[in-house]
């Protein structure tokens, strides 16, 4: 057959694609489980001689990772709850309901879309720092509540509901409100998993914006913290590996399990938009 | 009408939460960057003065900005182009009909883009570490004598470039993957019936058909990549000889290290001017080509 060449050449090439791609979190994996101080020697060593949890321990009892998972944990789902019952009810509202200034409204939103989020970043520090909000979840919290790409996404999805379901159940005399509730919602159950998958890692993975709100050291979050750390354990390899590892695992198997969702997120918010 | 108070009622608490924490300090950046607003007005509001556009000029005549303006350009200039060829390489092997395992192969390779930057940013510090590095480890088995990546200032950026690429490819690859399913596969096998050969297949089919997905996707890299921070934050701290010091990084340091906050919302404005200038120009470009 003339075709093995062709195919060979063509998987080879995704396996060296993969290993670029893998390779580095593999390391990080294998180091996060050597001896103190046994990543830095010459060659360097792929695989533990003896595996440890020793790097884990120091983390958890010495440096508090322990504080900064559920730090970042609880920002992340905090922010997913709120992103999902602000931006489902606008973007709904945008696809199905008719209102003086509707589509004013929703030209303004996607005009804002193109405003990078650093430009804000100054004035809603002092903002925040008047309303107390400054060293405080709140503050990481409030800028993260609703967003244009989340209204953008749900009203995408929710032009799809038939009208005539809206008015059956309107002309059954069922309100607004229980409208949403009982039909909306359960349609947009899909959409809303993409939303909130978007929004826990979104939070997870942000740093600048809780680097400049959150200066006290038991506030921060996973990011935050490994800067820090990274900043003054410079030579410990293993340590940091570990902590790399803590953080990065809990993502990448939100990811692998809700992969559908949210490549499907991704698609709508670039592709279509 | 009730079902149009319905409609505000449910629109009503995002938006709001999006002007008063997104559109208000966004205007308020312009005002307060013709301000002196310093780590003394931060103390008593009465030191503040208004100055026109003497941050401005200011920035103009600092040779820092003018360098991390520089650097922010050089990253975008090398890393979106190779950010967006890897990124369609990639796309190209998925999609190919001889591809084996793709489902696997796609969630290996999008992989690095749901980690956490700072986290494999770490990570990378130790791979490029010029004693103890992988990287530096296998070019020596090349014959390639070390590169002390992070502290040269001639390496450091082109290894941020590398590493940006390794973290970012994936998203814009499944961009291109969606976009080529899109391609009838009768235009293909026109091509192969013409005797057009893979390249050229590519060139005069793939390509254009391909040319508003690009567009997309260099508008959302470029203004991405301009907003350069977390990387040599964690990766160089800015070093060495100021060599990966970017804009937001400029800005980070004005603001949040030494309180010039006027100064600071000064710099936020002008990269915002300038992600919205390069957005117009390649809307105006494509439009001009025809990929519109």
């Amino acid at each position: 057959m003339k075709r093995w060449p062709a195919t060979l050449l063509v998987n080879g090439l995704l396996v060296v694609a993969a290993g670029f791609a893998l390779l580095p979190l593999l390391w990080m994996l294998s180091v996060s489980f050597m001896r103190p101080g046994e990543a830095d020697s010459f060659p360097p060593p792929l695989i533990p001689s003896a595996p440890t949890l020793a790097a884990y321990r120091t983390l958890f009892t010495q440096h508090g990772m322990g504080r900064y998972f559920v730090n970042s944990l609880l920002l992340a789902s905090a922010a997913t709850g709120l992103s999902l019952i602000f931006n489902v009810a606008a973007g709904y509202a945008f696809a199905k309901l008719r209102f003086a200034g509707r589509d004013r409204a929703f030209q303004l939103l996607l005009v804002v879309l193109v405003i990078p989020g650093q430009v804000a970043m100054i004035p809603l520090f002092l903002m925040l720092k008047t309303m107390g909000l400054v060293n405080n979840f709140g503050g990481v919290l409030a800028p993260a509540a609703a967003g244009v790409f989340g209204i953008f996404l749900v009203r995408q999805y929710a032009l799809s509901i038939p009208d005539e379901l809206l008015e059956a159940a309107r002309v059954d005399g069922a309100g607004e409100f229980r409208i949403f509730r009982s039909i909306v919602l359960p349609i947009l159950l899909p959409i809303m998993v993409t939303l909130a998958t978007f929004t826990f890692l979104g939070t997870w993975n942000d740093f600048m914006w809780p680097l400049i709100v959150l200066n006290d050291e038991r506030l921060y979050t996973l990011p935050v913290a490994l800067a820090s750390l990274s900043r003054e354990h410079v030579q410990d390899s293993e340590l940091m590996m570990a902590g790399a590892v803590v953080t990065v695992f809990p993502v990448l198997l939100l990811f692998v399990v809700l992969q559908r969702y949210y490549v499907q997120g991704l698609l709508a918010g670039s592709v279509k938009g | 009408m009730k079902g149009g108070q319905a409609g505000w009622a449910f629109v009503a608490p995002a938006l709001a939460v999006i002007g008063l924490f997104f559109l208000v300090p966004t205007m308020a950046a312009l005002a307060l960057s013709l301000t002196d607003f310093d780590i003394y007005a931060l103390a008593d509001l009465r030191n503040l003065r208004f100055v026109g556009f003497r941050n401005y000029a200011e920035l103009l005549a600092n040779p820092l900005f003018w360098q991390a303006l520089g650097n922010t350009l050089y990253f975008v200039v090398v890393g979106v182009p190779i950010s967006i060829a890897v990124s369609l390489a990639a796309a190209l092997l998925l999609e190919s009909r001889l591809a084996r395992f793709r489902s696997f192969f796609r969630t290996a390779l999008f992989a690095p883009v749901v980690t956490t930057l700072v986290a494999v940013a770490v990570i990378w510090r130790y791979l490029l570490h010029t004693h103890y590095g992988l990287l530096n480890y296998a070019l020596g088995a090349l014959g390639v004598s070390p590169v002390d990546w992070l502290g040269d200032p001639h390496w450091a950026m082109p290894a941020i470039i590398l590493f940006a690429v390794w973290k970012n490819f994936g998203y814009n690859m499944l961009i291109f993957v969606a976009g080529l399913q899109t391609i009838p596969e009768d235009l293909y096998e026109a091509a192969r019936m013409d005797g057009a050969s893979a390249l050229r297949r590519f060139w005069h089919v793939t390509l254009p058909a391909l040319a508003p997905v690009l567009l997309l996707v260099s508008l959302l890299t470029v203004a991405g990549y301009l907003q350069l921070f977390a990387e040599p934050y964690v990766m160089t701290q800015g070093g060495p000889q100021q060599s990966t010091v970017s804009v937001l990084y400029f800005m980070f340091e004005q603001g949040f290290k030494w309180w010039n906050l006027g100064t600071a919302s000064a710099v936020a404005f002008l990269l915002f001017v300038m992600i919205l200038a390069v957005t117009l120009i390649q809307l105006a470009v494509a439009r001009r080509r025809g990929a519109l």
